[in-house]
């Protein structure tokens, strides 16, 4: 009975996972397709990752990706990290007011958000390029950096600090002695879940950016319409090859070395 | 509370300063915004070689999407594509620059004679634009599917073609079709015809496959349909890699059409825009855009360039015009004929 | 010491005034106003035209049949995974964020070439002898696309409510003689509620606005209201229809907050 149970569990599990996988097996699969057209299948090469190399659109718009999705995330973390610390602060009803518009990012629609962003820096005359999506992006990075260095900021143990003010630390050097190092692991994970977003993001970046720049999410948007080039399958894959490893080798190593001790 | 309004200002500062940033304005560049694949790259590279200005290139997918983006000023551009009754349009809300023919030579002495005549219709006395590509729109069928003479747009709206017909997916050549079909003018405001033709488009959407642009030849190329409404250019595109394919301009008329390159008023690098676009004309790149893109060329040095006999006297890159008396133009239809004429392809898109 | 920590607060005040309140602002100016900059309400009346009006309705069922399917799927998932506590369920977790790191576009076109008459997957069931799945441009496969592009996000926010469940909690009420499908309606459900409603949050929004998903799977032939407002804005350039329809959508998003704050309420 037991195992018949757990038997069905796992194939519920694979079948999830299938589903959610075989999209991106058919794109791997793609980046090896010596047909040009996806419908077909022309056998099997390895052009498309050499010709990758001398594409300068597809790199040029994976440099922008990079690079917004490092500095907004970048400044986000730190907009997000000081606005926290003022929050634990505040008087309960600000705060209530300050995490109302926190939210309003998260909860609204992505193409609200993008219009509303986009009416914004037309009267204000910005020329529309890689600073307004780069001011979009930290935008709607703040929040996920707030949701996650709050909850840290909240078990932060206030007498610590204070213990490094009366041992004769300035201010300045107590926060980034003792306060900073315990905050620093919500501000890590806010910061990668921040580059996250703003990496997967197309819809904003869509009705913020101006003419010549694209991120890979903009780019592929315009091929899409007339053919996605196989260079992209390949692109996207080595992404994902390369985020899979380092997955792997941050869930997997540690755990290597944690056995031995544990097993003392 | 003094201290707020300092960090405003600095906010403000920063912002403007990431404004300046990004224009460009002191780079040797020319920024051009024109039709996906509409253009042989190797030429980009050529013109940044020969002439040392840098080319900044955006593409568009309609020459609607393409209007706002220019109307609202917010991306900057120098030289663009648009077709016929977009530039009228654009002429008439003064976004475009009169060209000084005198800094690109290669225009007057290059493109046909009656290029200039048939873009008199959207641009009276040529002033704005410099015709780029023509073409027609027709059908594309794949010869596998379709087992007899495909000769009217009335076989879009074929039973047997369910689930394989592809329609444009902009409404002036959505609209054309249906038009065309009843014997109107594209161009009609008429609310009795243009009621016709919605009804007749709601009919024929639950046997169209999908609504496409630049997809339709992957699609027709790849076996995913059978029928479809396709422009001249792609249509010999598309041939070359799947020999079944067929183009026809129908019996009823259609669309002719003139992509031509204009500059924007408020062009930041209109020298170099007029460079670009007199290099476009020369007769040995028009013949490798030509040669690239498939799309008619307007450019007579470069037609007597072609090598190729078949390809010169092809039908359909240069089809004889004068055995059809029902060929239209697009024109521009004033502010409230647009807008009518979008509520309607929404009506039919959401049905 | 808190007047500093109240300077503190400036940079992200007034970030979030320019970037999050004005914005908002120049939606309900640009709605609430005619070309001329006349006050009129004619561009929220708008979504009573039929094409809106459709486009709105076809938005709603899709988005709430994609949040159910969602919501089906996810459960017994979240289930199954809180079960494994510690590394492995958070590597399991780790496994549902990853396909976004793959270009959500490209995730989605991919299910066209499975999709597609001549794709992967009928020719799988055509090796098969089976007839063929014609779903592409259709409505099921936009439906099949949210699920695809959202069951994540279903997925973590249960997860987490369900592995914070005391297991004390459950054996408490198996002991007192709950058997397993009492327990799980009286105890597990409850208790995993703040779950469901971000999750349903987190669903039903996205899918709501979405344009992407019904260009990339619906062919052009299934118009949503997302698709509607994109296309004031980029082709039509009417923003001040666009931002009238945001408005009537936002009025949307917020009734759905109201009503799951109502439900958190409830069940507190």
């Amino acid at each position: 009975m037991k195992t018949s149970t757990s038997i069905v569990k796992k194939i519920y599990v694979a079948l999830i996972f299938i589903f959610l996988y075989a999209p991106i097996a058919t794109l791997i699969v793609l980046s090896f397709n010596a047909s040009k057209t996806r419908a077909k299948w022309g056998g099997f090469t390895v052009n498309w990752y050499r010709s990758l190399i001398q594409d300068e659109t597809i790199l040029n718009a994976l440099g922008t990706t990079l690079l917004i999705a490092f500095l907004s995330a970048f400044a986000a973390s730190i907009i997000g990290t000081i606005a926290c610390i003022a929050m634990s602060g505040m008087k309960r009803r600000n705060r209530a007011i300050l995490m109302g518009i926190t939210n309003i990012p998260m909860l609204n629609a992505d193409i609200v958000t993008g219009i509303s962003l986009m009416l914004l820096f037309i009267s204000l005359g910005l020329k529309f390029g890689f600073g307004t999506i780069l001011l979009s992006h930290i935008t709607f990075n703040i929040p996920y950096v707030i949701l996650s260095v709050l909850p840290r900021m909240k078990q932060l143990n206030p007498s610590v600090y204070e213990a490094a003010l009366d041992l004769g630390a300035s201010p300045v050097t107590a926060f980034f002695k003792v306060t900073l190092p315990d905050l620093m692991p919500g501000i890590l994970s806010g910061f990668l879940m921040a580059f996250t977003m703003s990496l997967d993001d197309f819809i904003i970046t869509h009705f913020t950016k101006g003419s010549g720049i694209n991120t890979l999410s903009t780019k592929i948007y315009t091929e899409v319409r007339k053919g996605i080039k196989p260079e992209m399958y390949a692109l996207s894959t080595i992404i994902f090859v390369t985020v899979l490893i380092l997955l792997f080798l941050v869930n997997i190593a540690p755990e290597k070395k944690a056995s031995p001790d544990s097993g003392k | 509370m003094n201290k707020m309004w300092a960090f405003f200002l600095i906010t403000i500062a920063i912002l403007s300063t990431c404004g300046c940033g990004t224009g460009e304005n002191n780079d040797n560049v020319v920024i051009v915004y024109n039709w996906g694949e509409y253009i042989d790259p190797d030429m980009l590279e050529q013109f940044e070689e020969e002439t040392g200005i840098r080319v900044i290139y955006d593409e568009f997918e309609t020459n609607e999407t393409m209007y706002p983006k220019v109307e609202a000023g917010a991306a900057e551009y120098d030289v663009i594509c648009p077709s016929d009754y977009m530039i009228s349009k654009m002429i008439q809300n003064d976004l475009l620059m009169e060209l000084d023919f005198d800094h690109i030579p290669n225009a007057k002495s290059n493109i046909g004679t009656q290029y200039w005549q048939q873009s008199e219709g959207f641009d009276p006395g040529n002033k704005y634009s410099v015709p780029y590509c023509w073409g027609t729109v027709g059908i594309l069928y794949n010869r596998t599917m379709v087992d007899e003479p495909v000769t009217s747009w009335a076989q879009l709206w074929d039973e047997k073609y369910r689930d394989e017909i592809l329609m444009q997916d902009s409404v002036r050549d959505a609209f054309m079709v249906a038009e065309k079909l009843y014997g109107y003018s594209m161009n009609t405001l008429d609310a009795q015809e243009l009621l016709t033709v919605k009804n007749a488009l709601i009919e024929q959407k639950p046997l169209v496959q999908a609504y496409v642009i630049d997809q339709v030849r992957d699609k027709m190329i790849g076996n995913e349909a059978a029928i479809g409404v396709i422009y001249s250019g792609e249509a010999i595109y598309t041939q070359y890699e799947n020999s079944n394919l067929e183009y026809v301009i129908p019996a009823e008329g259609t669309n002719v059409w003139i992509d031509s390159w204009v500059i924007l008023k408020n062009a930041p690098h209109q020298e170099n825009a007029e460079k670009f676009i007199d290099f476009m004309c020369r007769g040995d790149v028009a013949l490798k855009n030509f040669e690239y893109i498939t799309y008619s060329t307007p450019n007579d040095a470069a037609k007597s360039l072609i090598e190729d006999e078949e390809i010169k006297n092809s039908p359909i890159a240069f089809p004889d015009l004068s055995q059809y008396d029902n060929l239209e133009t697009y024109t521009y239809l004033g502010e409230e004929g647009d807008t009518l004429y979008n509520e309607l392809w929404k009506e039919i898109k959401s049905y | 010491m808190n007047s500093k920590k109240n300077i503190l607060a400036a940079p992200y005040a007034v970030w979030s005034a320019v970037f999050i309140v004005i914005p908002l602002c120049m939606i309900l100016y640009y709605g609430l106003t005619d070309k001329t900059g006349a006050f009129t309400l004619e561009n929220i009346a708008a979504i009573a035209s039929v094409g809106h009006a459709r486009a709105l309705w076809r938005s709603i069922l899709l988005s709430v049949i994609s949040t159910i399917i969602c919501f089906l799927l996810a459960y017994p998932l979240a289930m199954i995974l809180a079960e494994k506590k510690g590394r492995a369920g958070g590597f399991i977790i780790l496994l549902f964020i990853l396909p976004m790191w793959m270009n959500f576009l490209l995730r989605t076109l991919a299910w066209q070439t499975l999709l597609e008459k001549t794709g992967v997957i009928n020719g799988i069931l055509s090796f098969f002898g089976l007839p063929s799945l014609r779903i592409i441009n259709t409505s099921y496969a936009i439906v099949l696309g949210m699920v695809y592009n959202f069951l994540p996000f279903m997925v973590l926010p249960l997860y987490n409510a369900l592995s914070k469940i005391d297991e004390n909690v459950i054996n408490a009420a198996k002991d007192l003689g709950a058997n397993k499908i009492q327990t799980f309606f009286h105890v597990i459900l409850p208790l995993s509620v703040p779950g469901i409603i971000s999750g349903i949050t987190m669903v039903f929004v996205p899918a709501l606005t979405t344009f992407v998903i019904s260009t990339l799977l619906g062919g052009s032939k299934v118009l949503l209201i997302g698709n509607v407002i994109e296309q004031e804005f980029t082709q039509a350039s009417n923003w001040h229809l666009g931002s009238g329809l945001s408005i009537v959508l936002m009025i949307f998003i917020i009734i759905n907050m109201i009503v799951t704050a109502l439900f958190e309420k409830a069940e507190n």
